[in-house]
């Protein structure tokens, strides 16, 4: 089976984030990392390549910095890269990235492309579901579990309250949830092998791709507004049943 | 922040990689097993999958391939923000197994080696006795040729995983007296003849450290490593490695007594202000950065050097001083800055307070390393 995975550099979320005062864009730092989520993309990927020899692709949009994002998906296993790096795709929205990954991932090949449901620098969301209305398949989305029998596809689709059992055949694209496997750390034989796996850059260009405008503009930016203090439960011996009541509207128990 | 041009993209992967496993899989649970005595022997084999031993050790064993200095230090600065202790138990396999890899027979190393870096084999190293540590020309256990086995007969103590190990290279008496009389062997720890005990110890009670004892124990001749009486190079190649990994270890773990006194002084107010805003507080952050700068500046040319083939000795015993002097001004301070709850058990502070003595005496004391770089600077 030919696994893409959609994969993301962005900037280490343990470093302050900031913004370009002029456009609002992110800067981005020559020091990326890989995405969180998509960790749990690739480890869905390999484990389902893992079945019947399959190869795992990794597509990813943006400037490369040292590719250390990419590289870190590559040292979980991947066999091979595609990166696409274009000036004039900076600040792209949603639907321009969507573009250009269904370009490249049409270019490559695919029975299956697995995304996860949303980037932790831009939060849109919406990606995997325009990829799959770009490269004309269906969108299995919030995976929470994945089953490929031959060329049928089930997940396991998170809802609020429990979930719904989703199947289609393949080729087909699936955004997954953080927690649907536990993502394999890179070994450091994986790490000193990620050095020499082919990485292919291509520009939007090389694509077929000639008009990038994104079709929207950040106009103005705020502040988050800051996190609310908790609420403080007195304990006068009864404080354990509040706490429970407030577990219990949160749907945590 | 620019790195120094002596890293490569991959050492950066390893760090961010070895700090996720350790944040993960470590960091959660240390104070449990430091009060437990014992971390659970499942980490060696998760350590395992990782690569985490392979650093040196030949491909065709499962390991890298290469010795990268660096590297290693980047594995020893990233494991101490786990736990000294953690970190002592799993590096048994870093000294117990070069001897193996450098001296064993092929037949040896396929039995200990593949299994030791899937973190199905525990290695220790046997050097000390109770009759003396740092004199290592003079140890006293003998083992005495017998047809096709050595009958080895004495003791081992302050051995780090010598409760688990299942193999041990260990020192011993074969010829005369003095360091041309050494030989090493690689000892099965299920032998007859062999018992240990465990013991208690002020610091690293995640790692289980022991006194191990040879009575009449027979040891096949194979397990021999070299030649009979060359134990002493072999005891000696094994130290520098051992030292860099300790300076790097001191580095780690006074950086997070930086880290944690910082946190505490600029969340905690005194007298109307932050603990930080106070001049004598402000001052001991800034002595201890300074320090830890100093000795990790120190800890990354001797790794290059190392890499490029130098013989560092001196130099290297020299940083093991100054970065356990490091350690120790910092585990004071921190102590001092946090006050009270550096005092309460499952802080790391009160926990690298009692990891200092280990780090200054363990690996070649602050006094022979002294010594060591007086006779090799020719003074």
């Amino acid at each position: 089976m030919n696994i893409v995975v959609c994969v993301k550099q962005i900037p280490d979320p343990a470093n302050p984030y900031s913004l370009d005062p002029e456009t609002h864009y992110l800067n981005r730092p020559h020091e990326q990392v890989l995405d969180d989520t998509d960790r749990y993309g690739v480890e869905v990927g390999l484990q389902l390549a893992a079945v019947d020899e399959g190869t795992v692709t990794l597509v990813s949009m943006g400037p490369a910095g040292n590719m250390q994002g990419v590289r870190q998906a590559l040292a979980m296993g991947a066999d091979k890269a595609i990166h696409i790096d274009d000036a004039g795709l900076k600040g792209s929205g949603a639907l321009t990235t969507a573009r250009i990954l269904a370009a490249a991932i049409q270019q490559t090949g695919f029975d299956l492309v697995v995304a996860g449901t949303e980037s932790t620098d831009g939060y849109t969301g919406v990606v995997p579901q325009q990829l799959a209305e770009l490269l004309g398949v269906p969108a299995l989305t919030f995976a929470k579990k994945v089953d490929v029998d031959g060329s049928t596809i089930t997940i396991n689709q998170q809802t609020a309250t429990g979930y719904n059992v989703v199947t289609s055949e393949l080729p087909a694209v699936v955004s997954v949830t953080a927690g649907v496997v536990e993502p394999r750390y890179p070994t450091f034989k994986g790490i000193m092998a990620a050095k020499s796996k082919p990485v292919e850059t291509y520009s939007a260009s090389d694509l077929g791709i000639t008009d990038t405008s994104s079709g929207q503009s950040t106009v103005s930016v705020t502040d988050a507004t800051e996190r609310e203090a908790g609420e403080k439960i007195e304990d006068d011996g009864e404080g354990h049943l509040r706490i429970v009541e407030k577990l219990q509207e949160l749907k945590v128990v | 922040m620019t790195q120094l041009p002596i890293y490569t993209e991959e050492h950066d992967l390893f760090r961010s990689t070895i700090r996720d496993f350790v944040s993960t899989e470590l960091t959660p649970f240390v104070n449990e097993w430091d009060e437990d005595g014992e971390f659970p022997i499942e980490v060696y084999k998760k350590a395992g999958e990782l690569g985490l031993f392979g650093i040196g050790f030949a491909e065709e064993y499962g390991g890298l391939g290469t010795h990268d200095p660096l590297l290693f230090c980047i594995l020893s600065e990233e494991l101490s923000r786990s736990s000294g202790g953690v970190s002592a138990g799993l590096f048994s396999n870093y000294i117990g197994g070069p001897p193996v890899q450098n001296a064993a027979t092929d037949e040896v190393k396929a039995e200990i080696l593949p299994g030791m870096l899937a973190g199905d084999i525990i290695c220790a190293l046997g050097i000390t006795e109770p009759s003396g540590g740092s004199d290592v020309a003079n140890l006293q256990t003998t083992a005495r040729l017998d047809g096709d086995h050595y009958v080895v007969n004495g003791s081992k103590t302050f051995i780090t995983s010598g409760m688990r190990a299942d193999y041990i290279s260990t020192a011993v008496r074969t010829g005369g007296p003095g360091a041309a009389g050494v030989s090493m062997l690689v000892i099965p720890s299920n032998l007859p003849g062999f018992s240990r005990t465990a013991l208690k110890k002020m610091g690293w009670w995640a790692s289980d450290t022991a006194t191990l004892y040879f009575d009449d124990c027979r040891v096949p001749a194979k397990y021999l490593l070299g030649t009979e009486n060359s134990g002493f190079k072999i005891i000696m190649e094994n130290f520098n490695y051992e030292r860099l990994f300790m300076i790097a270890g001191m580095v780690g773990a006074s950086r997070v007594c930086f880290e944690e006194a910082l946190a505490w002084a600029q969340d905690r107010e005194t007298f109307g202000a932050r603990l930080a805003d106070h001049q004598v507080i402000r001052h001991k952050l800034v002595e201890m950065d300074r320090m830890i700068n100093a000795s990790h500046a120190w800890m990354e040319k001797l790794a290059w050097q190392v890499s490029q083939g130098d013989h560092v000795v001196a130099q290297l015993a020299e940083c093991k001083v100054q970065s356990s002097l490091t350690l120790e001004f910092c585990a004071r301070e921190a102590a001092q800055i946090l006050g009270g709850a550096s005092y309460l058990r499952g802080n790391p502070v009160e926990r690298i307070y009692r990891e200092v003595r280990v780090n200054a005496i363990g690996g070649g004391s602050e006094e022979i390393m002294r010594d060591l770089a007086a006779r090799q600077l020719g003074i």
